[in-house]
């Protein structure tokens, strides 16, 4: 991927940039530009290196190794062993088993953290009450309260509602550890919109809903895109609440992961904790990229309010 | 306290009002009553159960004279400062970079901000072995010819900034696209009236968008911010506390009592430490930023 | 090849698992075994299990108890408890035994004469409270083994140690030899390993039943005891250089000769065995450092949460009989490279490591393993104090010493 990036940077007599303002072409300036973009990108893509060459080696290769090397005899046993045959205990079908579970967990923890979190923030910014700054400050609190500290108050709370076990026990957990940081971000967000746009709105007798969905969403895409890229990661990464707010059947795909990674004794094959990490990566990193043409669009989202 | 939503409107308010339980409900309920629980029993001798067998002081005693927890919190504040410092400027600058109408902007993007979907777990295991005297980064340049020491995860005075290039490297990526979403946010006007005028690009980002970007500094500042105090499953992963107790971290003290050690009481009041540090950190901050403003 | 086998026979197991009828009970059991011997091993518990009639739904956790722990708690407290689950026995279950989480094995554990077959005793022992039994124990894992390469021996010209004095009077020629005399991985656990080892094998049993079991303050400030924070300042010194965290890495550079030694539990075996190396050949082992054969037998248990169900209950009792059963003792021990708890069945061992343990346990030269002992809230406090004094050369062995006494001291 940086190849081809280095060429264009690298060769001015290439084709111009096909931007959509071709205001500048290919300057001195530009080298400079591309060339930082180059260097860092080399300092964050060195790790995925040294992960994806350690998972194409055999075992006796990586306990001789060095760990730039590259692999002297490839092998894509550790992936096909990561994805479906490593074992949790007695089941052995890899990562492959916890993958649905985890988009059966994902898709309604996410839409419900978002939907709550933007509607609240949108609240927040335009139609404030008395105390509902104070309920927020309350709220901000919650982030930095650690997970774990709460566990034991979670339980009780949801052994109480009867949701133990479920998994709409679950989404409920994720949303309200969602809520704190989901919350900020929009009502931030919300509040650099222009204030005479909502005014205007309801001088013309437009509702709270009406405002909410016509005018301020479709004008907050990135703002939405960054909050999906938050959710996506922390709760499809998240273990702690996944194992202990599910049954074995519907454990997330995290839970094997941190079986194939995490164990204590019995022998570490490291070339698989590589690949099923690359590969449990793989599902927020397509959304990344994925979501990613959307902030471009979140442009012509700004320019349609100016 | 303005009543934004007229009063001779009661209904629509009452839109809003719903629209609000959620939240209310979530701060009064799990974070109020989740940390007056643990502030409670924070007071008892509670083992691997929550008991309420009343013990007084007795943690709090023990906290303060546990060396581990003074070496935490130090840690703590060194790794808090420069990871906030570094993240912000970083995520900052290479979001401006990005926001050139660059080409494969999607490419760099996606670059910068993948190590933010990997578990903490390998990312800590990838830059343990990096960071390894004897086969990571010293090794090779030691190869090429050049004698140099990179060895801060087997050095207790340096150990921490060892952490801390790990985090910035998993974690200035969200900062980042957090930053470019606010820069998205600001009106081409802005950019064409600055271009107008002639200012330099550079003084336009430091004088005329960052102030612009206030909204969107602040949350990226509690976003970072939160994800120091939970600093834990990085150090579990790249040192263990090590070398020594030299890398230890206050959510990691708080864990191995809790879960390893068994001592919930223990656990209970280093957690409550961290809490009353952060209230007295947020709420005079929380009053000047979400009360001030209103008008 | 070895994973090969195993896949096979959990296809084989599935395969049942499929056939079972549909009244069949079925348990599910949380454990934290998931490597690949380990998850072999349990497959034989599983496959026993099911020879009963019953169904075994698998719930396995990676990590150590710290992780399994809050799960399995939370689990427990949230009204949502499973089948069976592994804990580790002695002090950490008393509290949900006493909250009434854990059901009363005692029945089953007469009518099967527990006691008369479990050794050593003291792991029925580790199950009992107020002369109830609730749970089982299923193997004994040992930490006090000191395990050499040859190689690294040879290449310093000196001879492989028989013992710790030799041990340590060998290092100089190690070192010269560019070689790290004691591998030693960084995570605080695994420098506790060696100060539970080097207490009763160097102090002597009665030390350590001292310090250990009656928490007695002067024996933890005796001469003794200053010995045994003296070779720790030695060991500080021989483990200079180790530079990796994990154990398994330590454990590698025995293997290829990097290091002269290592001390670690019996699950290092595995590593050794995966290099292809043979025991007495081109790797020695030292149970006791050599200098004293002593093994601590400590292990894991299963418990079996109290479930408002007959029929469960009954499962639980066949699954709590299958465990300790001699067969299903053989068969999972070999594969877990672990020993099995009775006394009376013949664990085939080929390996000359594994024969010298089983020789230990025979005798009766057995010690209780510390968690047995102590709680973990002292467990961890002493771990922060050995793995300081390894890695602050500030730290004498005289003040580590009284900061010892004063845990013990605090102990309950």
């Amino acid at each position: 991927m940086s190849d081809s990036a280095r060429s264009a940077a690298a060769d001015p007599s290439g084709p111009v940039p096909t931007g959509p303002r071709p205001r500048r072409r290919v300057s001195r300036g530009n080298v400079m530009l591309y060339g930082t973009l180059i260097v860092i990108a080399v300092y964050y893509l060195l790790p995925l290196y040294v992960m994806v060459v350690t998972s194409l080696k055999g075992m006796p290769e990586i306990r001789v190794g060095n760990i730039f090397a590259p692999p002297v005899e490839v092998t894509f046993e550790p992936w096909v062993k990561a994805w479906g045959e490593a074992c949790t205990g007695l089941n052995c079908d890899g990562l492959s088993r916890g993958f649905w579970n985890s988009v059966s967990i994902l898709v309604p923890s996410v839409v419900l953290s978002i939907a709550v979190s933007s509607i609240s923030g949108y609240a927040l910014t335009a139609w404030r009450f008395r105390g509902s700054e104070t309920f927020f400050t309350i709220l901000i609190f919650g982030a930095f309260i650690p997970y774990q500290v709460m566990l034991y108050p979670l339980v009780i709370l949801l052994r109480e509602l009867g949701l133990y076990g479920s998994l709409w026990g679950l989404v409920l957990v994720h949303t309200i550890f969602g809520m704190p940081i989901l919350t900020l971000l929009f009502r931030n967000y919300f509040a650099t919109v222009p204030k005479e746009l909502i005014k205007a709105a309801r001088v013309d007798g437009a509702e709270f809903w009406t405002i909410f969905l016509k005018i301020l969403a479709p004008m907050s895409l990135p703002i939405f895109v960054v909050a999906v890229i938050l959710q996506v990661t922390g709760i499809w990464n998240d273990f702690l609440f996944g194992v202990v707010f599910t049954r074995p059947e519907t454990y997330p795909m995290t839970v094997q992961l941190n079986n194939i990674v995490n164990s204590v004794q019995g022998v570490k094959e490291y070339n698989v904790n590589m690949a099923a990490t690359i590969l449990t990566g793989l599902v927020p990193l397509t959304v990344y990229f994925v979501s990613g043409k959307l902030f471009v669009r979140g442009i012509a989202a700004g320019a349609v309010k100016g | 306290m303005d009543e934004t939503g007229r009063p001779r409107r009661p209904l629509r308010n009452l839109s809003a009002k719903l629209a609000m339980l959620p939240m209310i409900l979530t701060a009064l309920v799990v974070f109020v009553g989740g940390t007056l629980w643990t502030v409670v029993h924070s007071f008892t001798d509670s083992k691997l159960l929550p008991r309420l067998d009343w013990a007084g002081l007795e943690q709090y005693d023990r906290l303060w004279s546990s060396d581990r927890w003074l070496v935490s919190i130090e840690n703590l504040v060194i790794y808090g400062v420069l990871s906030l410092v570094f993240s912000f400027l970083i995520g900052f600058v290479l979001a401006a970079l990005l926001d050139q109408k660059i080409r494969f902007e999607d490419t760099f993007r996606t670059i910068f901000l993948y190590p933010f979907a990997l578990s903490f777990i390998v990312t800590g295991l990838v830059w343990q072995w990096l960071l390894n005297p004897d086969f990571g980064i010293q090794s090779v340049l030691r190869d090429w010819g050049w004698d140099v020491t990179v060895d801060p995860l087997y050095d207790p005075g340096i150990v921490i900034y060892g952490v801390l290039v790990a985090g910035l490297w998993q974690g200035t990526g969200f900062v980042m696209c957090l930053m470019l979403a606010g820069l998205r946010g600001i009106d081409e006007d802005i950019w064409k009236a600055a271009r107008v005028d002639g200012i330099p690009k550079w003084k336009t980002y430091l004088f005329v968008v960052l102030p612009m970007m206030r909204p969107v500094m602040v949350t990226a500042l509690v976003i970072v911010t939160a994800g120091i105090v939970k600093l834990y499953d990085l150090i579990v992963a790249q040192t263990g506390g090590g070398p020594g107790i030299a890398s230890e971290v206050p959510a990691k003290y708080v864990y191995d009592f809790m879960f390893r050690a068994q001592n919930l009481g223990q656990g209970f009041a280093a957690s409550t430490m961290m809490l009353v540090t952060v209230a007295i950190i947020l709420i005079p901050w929380a009053y000047l930023e979400f009360g001030g403003k209103r008008r | 090849m070895a994973f090969r086998g195993q896949v096979t026979l959990l296809g084989l197991a599935g395969a049942t698992a499929l056939a079972t009828s549909a009244s069949a009970e079925s348990l599910e059991v949380t454990h934290w075994w998931t490597s690949g011997g380990e998850a072999a091993a349990v497959a034989h518990f599983a496959e026993a299990f099911r020879a009963t009639g019953n169904e075994w739904v698998d719930g396995a956790i990676a990590g150590s108890g710290s992780t399994a722990r809050p799960i399995i708690v939370s689990r427990l407290v949230g009204g949502d408890p499973m089948g069976a689950t592994q804990f580790n026995h002695g002090r950490q279950a008393e509290e949900l035994i006493e909250a009434g989480l854990f059901r009363d094995l005692s029945a089953l554990a007469e009518a099967e004469g527990w006691r008369d077959v479990v050794n050593p005793p003291s792991l029925i022992d580790a199950c009992t409270v107020d002369d109830r039994v609730y749970c089982v124990p299923v193997n004994i894992h040992s930490a006090q083994w000191l395990w050499l390469s040859d190689q690294a021996y040879a290449d310093a010209g000196v001879a492989v140690p028989t013992n710790w004095s030799e041990f340590v009077a060998a290092a100089p020629a190690l070192r010269d030899a560019g070689k790290v005399p004691l591998a030693l991985g960084g995570q605080p656990w695994q420098a506790m390993i060696v100060f539970e080892t080097l207490v009763p094998t160097l102090g002597g049993r009665d030390l350590y039943d001292a310090v250990y079991e009656t928490k007695d303050a002067d024996a933890a400030r005796s001469d003794e005891m200053a010995a045994i924070w003296q070779a720790m300042a030695d060991v500080r010194e021989m483990s200079r250089g180790t530079n990796v965290q994990d154990w398994n890495q330590a454990t590698n550079m025995v293997v290829t000769g990097a290091a002269g030694g290592q001390i670690m539990g019996d699950w290092a075996q595995g590593e050794f065995a995966t290099a292809g190396m043979t025991a007495g050949e081109a790797y020695h082992c030292l149970p006791g450092l050599g200098e004293n054969a002593v093994i601590s037998t400590g292990g894991d248990a299963f418990y079996f949460p109290v479930l408002d169900d007959d029929a469960k209950s009954e499962a639980q009792d066949a699954l709590a009989s299958v465990l300790i059963s001699p067969e299903a003792q053989v068969a999972f021990n070999l594969r877990k490279g672990s020993l099995p708890v009775r006394g009376d069945v013949d664990l085939e061992a080929t390996n000359a490591c594994m024969q010298k343990g089983l020789e230990i346990l025979a005798s009766g030269n057995t010690i209780r393993s510390t968690p047995e002992l102590i709680n973990e809230d002292t467990g961890t406090q002493i771990g922060d104090l050995v793995t300081q004094f390894m890695n602050e050369d500030a730290m004498t062995p005289e003040d580590a010493q009284e900061r010892f006494a004063v845990i013990i001291e605090d102990a309950e």
